[in-house]
Order: structure tokens, then C-alpha cells, then sequence
């Protein structure tokens, strides 16, 4: 019998005495005896906590996968980046972890300026100045932006570049069931969006992802100027770490940016909570999905912060709201704020390139092992998908006797065949590089790939 | 009282650093300062522009903020201190189950073991998460009295669309979707809101004079074109609909499917199950429930649990355990697809599983025991001066009105609110239900003790004091915390939702 309950069989007593009952039974005894539980939960008793935590060393030690066994080379949109004791312990703080929705903001303003400031960042880092506040992942954020997308023209038709993860467009596909959007997938050729392959006139929205979900950086000049020529709203995709160097989705005339923000903070965390990074033009403010932070000032003319442009949302709002979205994903955006504000200017700019640079050093020597080679030709950013002519998912298990988590196979995130790969599936592997991984543990993978493939 | 033991400082005592506003942090950055430390790799510099085509390249930088650990550290150590949080003080938010959230299930959740899992790993590399939410998920069905789960959803209104798209897809596997969703006009704005996004047009019950879904009216709203009910039970005011046999009956009888808000779990576990009173889907808010914290706003997850009849529908894929005792990721037959980019909150469900191992059956129970006992207490306790809309019963929270204060003095529940933040507590929900005139939605929840009701409720009856002797005063409420009112009309007026915004 373990809990956290305060009250003492004195109290107990006490305080039933006080309602004129003498069980807690009765306290219940107006739910019809029909649906009552008269034997109680099928469920084992409670333990203390050092038996659960010994419970627990059974799912820890039969994770393999965990980083104190394996070197990771598996992106996917989860990146293994740095995450240092300064960032885990701020953002651990009970004040942040173990606060709600800032209804009351004259005692909130301590997550509510830790948004503002997060906001303030991914409105830099996308090169749009309308972000909110966080929703619950990038695939989900993909969905609230084809809503906007919808919202804005009223057209159900959404051109989706299969170089959106597969994960995302699996989930777009799962919510259009409700709102009855038409997923038109664009496949990719030698790891390029075929833009010219779609009819993309009636479209709500125009879909890319940047870099893609093969690592692949597209030019998005032309689909741009689809979503152009159509009247549609160009949604872009885009990692949020590679805006230390590269375009912003502003600056390639993205309407609406979503991406995964898991790389600033998070741990890799089997794959959630992780953070739905949003942000528009001001156009679209009025359609923006979940919670928004603006500065004001209080009766007094401090500087101030609060929830705002609350009549979109749910709870006033109702069936006519924008989005459903209530609770989002605050802790990881305070997170990324503290994270980003450890990395600083420079710091961004520093793993930026560093992926880069141990992506393009790992490639370079992956495709001189004879048998593997690179799935596109196209320039790349901090991921690639190689050709195994093995089953990619047998040389993994392979490479993992070695210590070495060797990337993630396309198979995997895919249900079947899928337009982003030509021809077969199955050996192909999702390869990447983060600035934590050192030469000696990349030299160290081409070995054991070598190895694995037989070579 | 029998004890003589002090309720504990209240958190107006706690060091929220009085009004000092804290700049932002773009504001204290200094150019060419920074904090961060990398790992020494040996991989080759190369510069970027002979990796990357200079048509991808940003000839702007993009400014982040520069400075200091030490000013990283106090900046985000002072904003923590403005701010209000269940370790600091009582959290009576209705609705939102503000319980005590045990230190020991971060731990297990933030064990390297767990968390430093990639999610696209082989399922072979990956048996332990596997196992853990395969057991989770078999433990939510005993809990909710279902046949099988999804954890993906990523919080409660998640859970919400994910649910009304497994109607959607049941319905339509027998041939027709329906157009229509029952919600009583009690419920939770989420419910509506994801009703259209489901598909579905909202038609909405009202309630009758005792604060439950009017059953004749419900009957004359039902027809073959309704795809089924979302209900809360205990319902929003907290009042259990003591018809939901008759309720369940009735939608089941024209084909339509009953949908569980499990908002409110935590009223019942152990004393009723969903699926008993005839549920055929629901999702629950771990975050509330089973105390895994809110985060400020999130992480939460939203499992949804389904009747036998709709476990071909779930999402997937779903770690399933397999013959051999080992376990794999298995796509239902005729799966909606996923619903989450990968497998749900997990470390969140990590956390409620901790907790729900550390109570059991037993100390589940009396979690829903310990929480009706304080919500009834207070209601009781409070019946003089902020009276319950319904006084009977309630179950785990409670629903007052300030109509008497407002009446009488012209100090309305916001108030009071406003108020109580003066006292070292955090306000309950307030003007929720919308069936309510000025509602105090006021939700205990168990771990707080008897000495701090006492104390919540005299800090309540000075309040109602104050509003005898200078009403006027309770207007300009709060104004110990680190800001006062703030003006909400100038934040929509002129949105300023950035730093770069309000520099312009």
C-alpha cells in the first residue's frame, strides 16, 4: 500500500462526520449499484518505489537501443544533439514542469515570458512573424497547417511533396478522414520533388519539406511558384537546426512554417514528447491554431504577458474554433528557449555545420564500400539515404552486435510502397550525422557497415 | 479541528520576487558572448560552402540571444520564480486535476534506459519500451473497463478527434458515416471543436434542473443520423449522470456509439469503469489522472480505449505482445492510421505508468475516494459563502457560484479569483460550465490535506469579507503578485507576439 495521500484515519473520520456520512462508500452510493465496481481494479497491488523502480530495470535493460550501448547514427527527424546539465536542470524546474495553461498570467509570467522568448526565436529561425506557442509535434503541426491552408481558401486539395516524412503525410492522410482533404502525393525523382508531374490548380496548399526526409536540399523556387500560379498557400516543412546556416522557410516565401523541434533539448525520448514548431505571415494570424503569447502591460504599466487572440480558440470559440488544441507542448518550448539561449548565435551556427560536416565526411567513405551507393545525386544537408543491396533492416540488427545504431530504414517509416523511393524499398537506409559524433566513431561505422554488407 | 497542524506557508509567502519585471533575454545579450561547449570530434572542418550549394545558403545570420551560463542560468531561475506551480502551493483548477505529481516517477521517466531511446530503432533493439507500453496499455483497459487502447494521442483533445474518427471509420465500414454528435451543453470546449474537425455537425443537449443531460430531450434529439454522444462522467459541474444506463441505452438503441471525455477520471477509478456504463470509447488525460505533470501548459497524452467493436479501427502501429512472450509493432486490420509523428508522448506514459504501479488497484481507488471526500468537504465547508450551483453530491470537483457576492456587492468570480492569488492560492476555473452564472469551478483533487482546505477555504470567507468592506479593492485584486491585472484587450488590440514585433 503505497500513496501520496495526506489524510489520517482521524481526519478521515472527521471530515465524513462533517458531510453527515460515516463511509466513503457513500459518497458514491448515488452512482447506480448496476454499474458499480464491487470488486474493485483488476490490477496488482501498489508497490513502494524502490520495487517499481526495480520493475522497471526490466524495460530499461531490454532497451538495446539506449546510448550507453549504441552509437547513434538514426535521424529521421530525431537528432542526438548535445543537451547539456545547464539545459536539463533549468528546464527541470518544478516552477516550469509542474505549472498548467497560463490562464492566470498575474502568476504565470514566468512561462509566459519563457514563450514569448521561445516565439521570439521561432519566428526568427522560420523567417515568419506570426508563431504560436506550440503545438504537439511536427506531424500534427503539418495537419493544423493544412487546416489554416483550408481555412484560408476554402479548397480541400493539398499537393503534398512525398519528400514530407512519411510519418507526417501518414498523419495528414489519418486527419483528412474528418475533414475530408485530398492528399495528392508529388513523388520524388533522384530525390527531387517531380513538381511538374502534379496538377496542382484548386489547391489549398503547396507542401515541401527542407531539407526532405532523405536529407535532400531542394530548390524551392519551384514550388513556390506552384503554390503561386494556383493561389495556393506554400507550407514548408523545415529543420529548425539548419536555419543556423541555410534559408529560413520566410526567405523561400513559405505562408506557413511547421517543424520538429525535438533537436533543441529533447532528448531522443522514444520518440515524444517532442515539439510542433508553427509560425505564419500576418495574414494568417486570425487562423493561427492553439495558443498564442503577446505582450501588454498591467493595471500598473509594467510590461506584461498573456495568452491573446483567445477568440480563436477552442474554449470560446467551440465548434467554429480554429484548431481543437488546448494543452500543447509548453514544457519542450521553454526547453528549446533555454537550449537556444545556451547555444546562442554562434552556437547554432557551430552544429549546424558540424552535422554537415560529419554527414558529408561519413558519406564520402560509405559510397566507396563497393555495393552501396547514394540514393540521389542532389546536394544534402546533415542526413542521406544510401542503396545497401541488403535488406537495410537485417544490417542494422547486423551493425547493432558492433554497438552501432546504423540509421533508420525507410521501410520502417513507410506502410508499403511509397513515391519517395524509386524502385525497391528494403535496402534502403536514412543515415546522419550530429555534431556529437566524433571521426573515430564515423570511421568506426563504415567499419562495421562494411562488415555488415558483407564487404 | 482535531490537529492542530499548520496548513504549510502559503505560496503568497513563497519567494515570487515581487514586481521587478525581468528583461527578456534578448535583452541582456551582449555580441560575442556565448555559453556553449561542444565535443571535440576530429571530423574534417570542411567549409560549408564547398558541401553546400551557395543557392541554400543563408547570407544572414539569424540572431539568437548571446550570453553567459550565469545569466542564462539566473534569467531562467528568476522567471521560474514568477511563476505559480503545484510544488509551490494548492492548484484548485477545475478540470485540469492539479495533483501532487511524485518526484520519483520524473526519475524512472528520465532514466537513460528510456529516454535516450531513438524511436526509428528496430522494434528487436527496442523490447523494453515495447513491453512497457504493451503493459500500459493493457493496464488502461482494466482501468477504463475496454478491450484495447492507442497511446499515440498526444494529449486530451487528441484523444478527442482521434476517437471521433474511430466512429467515423465504424460507422462507415457498415455503410454510412452519420453526420451528427450529442454533446450536452455542460461539456468541455474541446468536444465541440473536435466534432468538426471530425466531420461531424454538433448538436447540443441541454441539461435539466438538477445539472445532468435531460433524458426526454436527449430521446427527442436522437435519430439514425447520429454517430453517437460525447459525454463527461462526472459531468462538468461535477455531478455524476446518475441516467447514463438509460443514456447508453437510448444512443446504442438508433446505431450511435457512446464517446467518454475522461477529463474526469479521477473521480471514479476503481468505483466505475466506462466501459461498464456502456462506453464504446475513451480517452483519458494522463497528465491528469495519473499526475504525470502539466508542464505549463503540456506535455499531456490523451491514450484513447476502445469496445471491442472498434479495436480493428485503432491507430497504429501498436506494441503488441506476441506468443513468444517477445513484442512487435502490429498495424490493426483496418487501422485509421497514425495520429501521432511517431508513438505518443512516451516518455509521459513512462510516468503514468510509474504511478499507476506505485498505487495499484487499491491505491487507485483510493485516489478517486480521497478526491471526492475533499471536493465534497469543501463544497460543504464553503455551502455559506460561495454556495454550489447544484447542492447534492458532487464527485471529484465542485461548482460554486459567486451570484450571491456579485449580487449583493458587485464583486464577481473573477474576483475572487484574482483574489485568492492575493492569498498564496491558485484561482479555480472560472466562468466554466457556461451553464453556469459566475462559476468557481474548484477541483482539490486528493493530495492536498485537511489543514490546507481549511486554509483555502478561510483565505475564501476573507475574501468575502473584503468584498462587504471595500468591494472596490477586490476589483484591482492582485496586487502582491508580480504583476496586477493585466490588460488583455491591448494584447489582442495590438499584437505584439515577438521580441522583433515590439521593437518595431
Amino acid at each position: 500500500m503505497a500513496d501520496y495521500l495526506p489524510h489520517t484515519p482521524a481526519e478521515i473520520e472527521e471530515m465524513l462526520a462533517f458531510l453527515g456520512m460515516d463511509s466513503l462508500d457513500q459518497l458514491f452510493a448515488h452512482i447506480p449499484p448496476a454499474v458499480r465496481l464491487t470488486q474493485g481494479l483488476d490490477l496488482p497491488g501498489g508497490m513502494s518505489e524502490p520495487d517499481v523502480a526495480a520493475l522497471f530495470t526490466r524495460y530499461t535493460s531490454a532497451n538495446q537501443a539506449k546510448a550507453s550501448e549504441m552509437t547513434c547514427f538514426a535521424g529521421a527527424g530525431v537528432y542526438d544533439h548535445e543537451v547539456p546539465a545547464v539545459v536539463k536542470m533549468l528546464a527541470g524546474r518544478s516552477e516550469f514542469v509542474t505549472a498548467y495553461t497560463p490562464y492566470q498570467p498575474e502568476v504565470a509570467q514566468g512561462v509566459l515570458q519563457a514563450i514569448f522568448e521561445y516565439q521570439t526565436l521561432i519566428a526568427r529561425l522560420s523567417g515568419l512573424p506570426i508563431p504560436n506557442a506550440s503545438l504537439y509535434d511536427a506531424a500534427t503541426g503539418l495537419v493544423e497547417a493544412l487546416n489554416m491552408a483550408h481555412g484560408a481558401t476554402t479548397r480541400q486539395k493539398m499537393v503534398i511533396s512525398a519528400g514530407v516524412h512519411p510519418h507526417w503525410r501518414e498523419v495528414a492522410k489519418t486527419f483528412a478522414r474528418g475533414t475530408g482533404h485530398d492528399i495528392v502525393e508529388v513523388p520524388l525523382k533522384d530525390g527531387l520533388t517531380d513538381w511538374g508531374s502534379v496538377d496542382a490548380s484548386n489547391a489549398a496548399a503547396v507542401v515541401a519539406s527542407y531539407p526532405n526526409y532523405l536529407g535532400v536540399l531542394e530548390d524551392m523556387t519551384a514550388a513556390k511558384a506552384l503554390a503561386v500560379a494556383n493561389d495556393a498557400l506554400f507550407v514548408l516543412g523545415a529543420d529548425p537546426v539548419a536555419a543556423g546556416v541555410l534559408k529560413t522557410a520566410g526567405q523561400w516565401g513559405a505562408d506557413i512554417f511547421v517543424g520538429e523541434g525535438q533537436p533543441f533539448g529533447t532528448p531522443l525520448a522514444f520518440g515524444g514528447p517532442f515539439l510542433g514548431l508553427f509560425a505564419c505571415t500576418t495574414e494568417q494570424t486570425r487562423r493561427l491554431p492553439g495558443r498564442i503569447v503577446g505582450e501588454t502591460v498591467d493595471s500598473n504599466g509594467r510590461r506584461s504577458f498573456v495568452t491573446t487572440l483567445r477568440a480563436r480558440e477552442q474554449d470560446i470559440r467551440r465548434e467554429k474554433a480554429t484548431s481543437n488544441v488546448c494543452t500543447n507542448q509548453t514544457l519542450m518550448a521553454v526547453t528549446a528557449a533555454i537550449q537556444l539561449g545556451w547555444l546562442g548565435t554562434q552556437g547554432l551556427r557551430e552544429i549546424a555545420t558540424r552535422c554537415a560536416q560529419g554527414a558529408h565526411y561519413l558519406f564520402d567513405e560509405l559510397v566507396k564500400i563497393d555495393g552501396v551507393t547514394a540514393i540521389s545525386s542532389q546536394p544534402f544537408f546533415r542526413e542521406f539515404a544510401v542503396r545497401l543491396g541488403r535488406d537495410a533492416s537485417d544490417v542494422l540488427l547486423t551493425m547493432a552486435n558492433d554497438g552501432v545504431l546504423g540509421g533508420v530504414s525507410v521501410a520502417a517509416l513507410t506502410s508499403g510502397p511509397d513515391p519517395s523511393i524509386e524502385g525497391e524499398l528494403d535496402d534502403v537506409l536514412l543515415v546522419t550525422v550530429t555534431e556529437r559524433r566524433t571521426k573515430e566513431e564515423i570511421d568506426r561505422y563504415v567499419e562495421v557497415l562494411r562488415k555488415a554488407v558483407g564487404q | 479541528m482535531t490537529s492542530h497542524a499548520l496548513s504549510g506557508g502559503r505560496a503568497a509567502s513563497a519567494p515570487l520576487l515581487g514586481h521587478e519585471t525581468e528583461p527578456t533575454i534578448f535583452e541582456m545579450s551582449v555580441p560575442g558572448r556565448s555559453a556553449y561547449q561542444l565535443r571535440t570530434t576530429g571530423v574534417p572542418a570542411t567549409a560549408l560552402a564547398d558541401l553546400i550549394p551557395a543557392t541554400h545558403l543563408n547570407a544572414d545570420v539569424v540572431n539568437i540571444a548571446e550570453v553567459s551560463e550565469r545569466d542564462l542560468v539566473a534569467h531562467f531561475t528568476r522567471l521560474s520564480h514568477r511563476q505559480f506551480s503545484v510544488d509551490l502551493g494548492m492548484y484548485p483548477l477545475g478540470s485540469c486535476t492539479m495533483k501532487y505529481n511524485p518526484k520519483f516517477c520524473d526519475a524512472v521517466a528520465n532514466d537513460p534506459g528510456l529516454n535516450s531511446v531513438h524511436p526509428g530503432a528496430p522494434a528487436e533493439l527496442t523490447q523494453g519500451w515495447l513491453e512497457l507500453l504493451a503493459t500500459l496499455e493493457e493496464t488502461l483497459c482494466a482501468v477504463t473497463g475496454m478491450a484495447a487502447a492507442t497511446l499515440q494521442p498526444a494529449a486530451g483533445a487528441a484523444g478527442e478527434l482521434t476517437g471521433l474518427l474511430l466512429m467515423r471509420a465504424y460507422h462507415s465500414a457498415n455503410g454510412d458515416p452519420r453526420r451528427r454528435i450529442l454533446i450536452p451543453d455542460s461539456a468541455h470546449g474541446t468536444n465541440p471543436a473536435s466534432v468538426t474537425l471530425g466531420g461531424y455537425q454538433v448538436t447540443t443537449v441541454p441539461s435539466n434542473d438538477r445539472g445532468l443531460v435531460d433524458l426526454d430531450k436527449l430521446k427527442a434529439s436522437l435519430g439514425p443520423d447520429v454517430a453517437g454522444i460525447m459525454l463527461t462522467n462526472p459531468n462538468t459541474l461535477g455531478l455524476f449522470e446518475e441516467e447514463i444506463t438509460e443514456i447508453a441505452a437510448a444512443v446504442h438503441e438508433v446505431g450511435g456509439l457512446l464517446y467518454y471525455d475522461g477529463a474526469n477520471l479521477n473521480a471514479i477509478l476503481g468505483a466505475v469503469r466506462p466501459g461498464d456504463m456502456g462506453f464504446d470509447i475513451v480517452h483519458m488525460n494522463l497528465h491528469k489522472t495519473f499526475a504525470t505533470p502539466h508542464g505549463g501548459g503540456g506535455p499531456g497524452a490523451g491514450p484513447v480505449a476502445v469496445s471491442k467493436r472498434l479495436v480493428e479501427f485503432l491507430p497504429g502501429p501498436k506494441a503488441t505482445r506476441l506468443d513468444d512472450g517477445s513484442f512487435a509493432w502490429v498495424r490493426p486490420s483496418r487501422s485509421i492510421g497514425r495520429v501521432h509523428g511517431w508513438h505518443g508522448n512516451a516518455m509521459v506514459l513512462a510516468r503514468a505508468l510509474a504511478y499507476i504501479d506505485v498505487h495499484g488497484g487499491d491505491g487507485l481507488t483510493r485516489v478517486a475516494q480521497f478526491a471526492v471526500l475533499n471536493a465534497n468537504w469543501l463544497r460543504h465547508r464553503l455551502r455559506e459563502t460561495l454556495p454550489a450551483a447544484y447542492d447534492r453530491v458532487c464527485m471529484h470537483e465542485c461548482v460554486l457560484t459567486a451570484t450571491p457576492l456579485k449580487n449583493k456587492y458587485g464583486v464577481r468570480g473573477l474576483d475572487v479569483a484574482k483574489a485568492l492569488l492575493e492569498e498564496g492560492f491558485h484561482s479555480p476555473t472560472v466562468y466554466f460550465p457556461l451553464i453556469v452564472d459566475e462559476a468557481l469551478m474548484f477541483e482539490p483533487t486528493e493530495t492536498e490535506s485537511l489543514q490546507t482546505l481549511e486554509a483555502l477555504a478561510e483565505a475564501v470567507e476573507r475574501i468575502a469579507q473584503r468584498a462587504i468592506d471595500d468591494p472596490d479593492a477586490l476589483h484591482r485584486a492582485p496586487q502582491t503578485t508580480p504583476v496586477s491585472r493585466v490588460d488583455e484587450a491591448r494584447a489582442a488590440r495590438h499584437l505584439i507576439p515577438t521580441e522583433d514585433a515590439a521593437s518595431r
